[in-house]
């Protein structure tokens, strides 16, 4: 039963470690200037969390072992050690604090520097279950929405207040084109419930949450279409609420920016 | 309310009952109370096993027929009905209820030599409110429009505006709500109840540091439950009369739900729901978690003849998970756009706890270090609940920082991560600590050779089901999702869903050995002897199953701490706690 069980954890150890490091799930290639550190920081928790888990497993495994009840020998009668004990608590505390603070720069760039004022500013709005994309048009400024104009039934599912000359420019798409190597500032929005804004190849995610602007901003790196799906509950259709993210160079945005306002 | 006094006045507040309803229904003794909460925990992780299974059914094959649904494939709304009760029942019903309802019910008061809890009557008040909880949440599948389909979490304003937002949102959630609000005085009545107890009825000698791990286990957790359900109560009531009332707590104004403008909400905020929820909703995860960790440091101990390693060391790494349960919410709220300031200070406290939870994990290890193991269904699941504990605990490192939740959050990482920490390793500790228990509750032993067979399936069973999920996640699969047709980079992912799904089949059916083994050894089990396991704590120098005042009237003496195992030069490998023989280091 000993042999059986040590066996048992280090297989289960090993088989899941095999999984982590050579498994063929793994992240899409990254499209933004997160994407490097994020997979750095990922790696050394990565890294780190499996060294402890190999030992804390295999420490386990072979006390299962070693200590088995047929053996030969005493029990050592012992309350514990408080040198080992300081030992570890700092050992661990140094580790995952550590990790905490090495891993924060990702979050800094992302959420507390705010967007460079030369950026372009696209709003996302999600509603049961469709994305909608808004773009502000020559004058750089979204007009006035009001939710008893939001009627996708007659072409205006954003409700853009046509006494707003602001919103006169305004393009609604339903996919986020964007163009290569610019900054893009995403201000999420939501109609009725919380919806996500999640791209894996940026490494971001935010939620929409109706009441509220969240903010995101990142430089896609790479032109190609990504998928955009919901990442959080939103109703019966969330799991086919998708669209995408759809990046493009400078001249190819300019052009699908004009074939959208043209109606 | 002195030590002695209190324990003399609980033994003369009831009488042994003669009458079957008063014996077994309403009954006052805590020991009835806890196999009452027991077997309600044991209906309910069947009722929610059967759920998952359905669900895993639906994520292999979306597209099959199954039995009970009606005719075609499983909607997508009773896909998330059934994640949606699932995640309910199992918190609430079973995480919730079988460790502290339970366990903590049937051997707090008997481990501190107690004749009962503090409260009788309101011990049994709090069980019978617990089971009308459990009948008004089931109750949900049978109204109009089914179950609510918006998650455990129940973020509003999905679940704030009514059948509006999907079936199951009507009547379903409103009945969700109510469930959730009785619950929570349940497990307010009995959080007070252990708090009372474990201060006020503790038996001559029985000092704080003398108390099994598992009371001090069922402590902390009281005191969490004290703490954290009179907030989710609270935010309950909020909900429902946001619902119900026409308030608007967590709705803002202007919302536009199918073309139609909710006029008469403004104001709300749906994050205000998620601070309330998760301020409960961290500590209950503790809630669920302690009382398995009190199990299996008892459980080590005993049947690795050793005293616990560093058993101050592991009451102080309870007492800081308690305390640092509570200021760590924030975590789950990194993507919500609550303020990117408090992220970055939710995410240090929340590391933090990784610290305590190493302390415990290498001073189980330390305990069964230079013992001599027996390998009895007990301790093979504590030894899994170590296991597990380890595997799911070594994943919130990485949902810890919130740099890395700008992807992980709400994938499958997150499912596979919390089930294995708090779902398996907590049930691993439930199925610890009824093979641990059975004997002195039932009066007869559990099948040994049935209780292995169970443990060799499910312990394999419950890696091969939540590793993968892990997998899942990194490859950015987002979790609700009732299948992976909606995404293209999804259906690569299919085959996963398959071996998951082979694999919980597998599972689920094993656990039919563990039911199968309750009940043919309530009945037909060997005859257990007052001490089967050879054990210190005071419930085994009782009979089994003990009488209706625990002690027969004569309180014991306590002269050591629990853990006095292979002693040298002691008569046998074990001192228990009421033996006067000296020990070194009898000051614990």
């Amino acid at each position: 039963m000993a042999l059986m069980l040590a066996l048992a954890i280090t297989a289960i150890t090993l088989i899941s470690m095999y999984f982590f490091a050579y498994g063929p799930w793994w992240f899409p290639p990254f499209i933004s200037e997160y994407g490097a550190a994020y997979d750095k920081q990922f790696m050394l928790t990565l890294i780190i969390t499996g060294i402890i888990f190999f030992f804390a497993q295999l420490g386990l495994a072979y006390a299962v072992f070693r200590y088995r009840g047929q053996r030969e020998g005493k029990v050592h009668y012992s309350h514990g050690n408080n040198a080992l004990e300081v030992l570890w608590t700092s050992a661990a505390a140094v580790l995952f604090i550590g990790l905490v603070f090495w891993g924060q720069n990702i979050w800094v760039r992302a959420h507390l520097r705010p967007a460079d004022p030369g950026s372009m500013r696209v709003e996302v709005w999600g509603q049961q279950f469709t994305w909608y994309i808004r773009y502000p048009g020559a004058d750089g400024k979204f007009g006035r929405t009001k939710p008893e104009l939001m009627k996708e039934s007659i072409g205006q599912p954003l409700g853009i207040d046509p006494d707003d000359p602001a919103g006169k420019d305004d393009i609604v798409a339903t996919v986020l084109a964007v163009p290569v190597n610019r900054e893009v500032e995403v201000i999420l929005h939501s109609k009725d419930v919380i919806h996500s804004f999640f791209v894996p190849e940026l490494r971001l995610k935010q939620d929409a949450v109706p009441g509220l602007e969240n903010r995101l901003h990142f430089t896609p790196s790479k032109i190609g279409r990504y998928e955009m799906p919901c990442a959080e509950l939103c109703g019966l259709g969330h799991y086919q609420m998708r669209t995408f993210l759809d990046v493009k160079t400078d001249a190819d945005f300019e052009q699908w920016l004009r074939d959208q306002a043209a109606p | 309310m002195g030590h002695t006094a209190g324990t003399h006045d609980a033994h003369a507040v009831h009488e042994a009952p003669q009458s079957f309803i008063r014996k077994y229904i309403f009954s006052y003794d805590h020991k009835v109370i806890g196999i009452q909460y027991w077997f309600l925990a044991l209906t309910a992780v069947f009722v929610g096993m059967a759920l998952s299974l359905y669900m895993r059914l639906r994520l292999a094959w979306p597209s099959a027929h199954f039995p009970l649904l009606g005719s075609g494939p499983m909607t997508p709304e009773t896909y998330l009905s059934l994640l949606t009760m699932h995640g309910t029942i199992m918190v609430f019903f079973v995480l919730t209820t079988a460790p502290q309802g339970g366990f903590g019910n049937y051997a707090l008061p008997i481990q501190i030599g107690a004749a009962d809890m503090a409260f009788p009557f309101l011990n049994m008040m709090s069980f019978w409110v617990t089971f009308v909880a459990f009948a008004v949440m089931v109750s949900a599948f049978f109204v109009t429009g089914g179950a609510p389909l918006g998650g455990w979490t129940a973020y509003p304003p999905l679940s704030a505006l009514g059948a509006i937002t999907g079936p199951g949102e009507g009547t379903g959630m409103t009945l969700w709500i109510i469930s959730i609000a009785l619950f929570c005085v349940g497990a307010l009545l009995g959080a007070l109840n252990f708090i009372a107890t474990t201060i006020d009825l503790r038996t001559k000698g029985m000092s704080l540091m003398r108390m099994p791990l598992t009371v001090w286990a069922w402590f902390i957790t009281a005191i969490l439950g004290l703490l954290a359900f009179g907030v989710l109560l609270a935010g309950g009531i909020l909900l429902l009369m946001d619902r119900l009332a026409g308030t608007s707590f967590f709705i803002p104004g202007g919302l536009v739900v199918s073309e139609q403008v909710m006029v008469s909400h403004s104001g709300g905020s749906p994050l205000l729901w998620q601070h309330l929820f998760w301020f409960f909703g961290h500590p209950e995860v503790y809630i669920a978690i302690l009382p398995g960790m009190g199990a299996a440091s008892q459980i080590l101990s005993v049947f690795s003849r050793k005293p616990i390693f560093g058993y101050r060391a592991m009451v102080y790494a309870m007492l800081s998970i308690g305390i640092l349960g509570f200021l760590v919410w924030g975590h789950h709220m990194f993507i919500s756009g609550m303020s990117p300031y408090s992220a970055m200070a939710f995410s240090v406290m929340t590391l933090s706890i990784g610290v305590p939870s190493a302390i415990k994990t290498f001073n189980w290890i330390g305990t069964m270090w230079g013992g001599k193991i027996r390998f009895t269904a007990p301790m093979l699941y504590a030894i899994g609940f170590v296991s597990l504990f380890v595997s799911g605990g070594l994943s919130g490192i990485f949902l810890g920082q919130p740099s890395l939740d700008l992807y992980l959050h709400d994938t499958y990482f997150v499912v596979g991560h919390f089930h294995l920490v708090m779902g398996v390793a907590a049930i691993f500790g439930m199925f610890a600590g009824t093979t641990y228990w059975f004997p002195k509750m039932f009066g007869r032993m559990m099948h040994e050779g049935l209780g292995k067979l169970h443990f060799w399936i499910t312990f394999p069973g419950v890696y091969a089901i939540f590793m993968p999920m892990h997998y899942l996640g990194i490859a950015g699969h987002m979790r609700r999702y009732a299948d992976t047709t909606g995404v293209n980079y999804l259906a690569a992912l299919q085959p996963v869903h398959v071996f998951i799904t082979v694999a919980a089949i597998i599972t689920i059916s094993a656990q039919l050995l563990f039911v199968i083994n309750i009940f043919w050894s309530m009945f037909k089990g060997p005859k257990a002897t007052e001490n089967p396991w050879e054990a210190t704590t005071l419930e085994w120098t009782v009979p089994s199953p003990p009488p209706h005042d625990n002690f027969g009237g004569k309180m014991p003496v306590v002269y050591h701490g629990a853990y006095e195992y292979s002693v040298p030069g002691a008569a046998k490998d074990y001192v228990m706690q009421t033996s006067p023989e000296a020990v070194p280091h009898s000051g614990h």
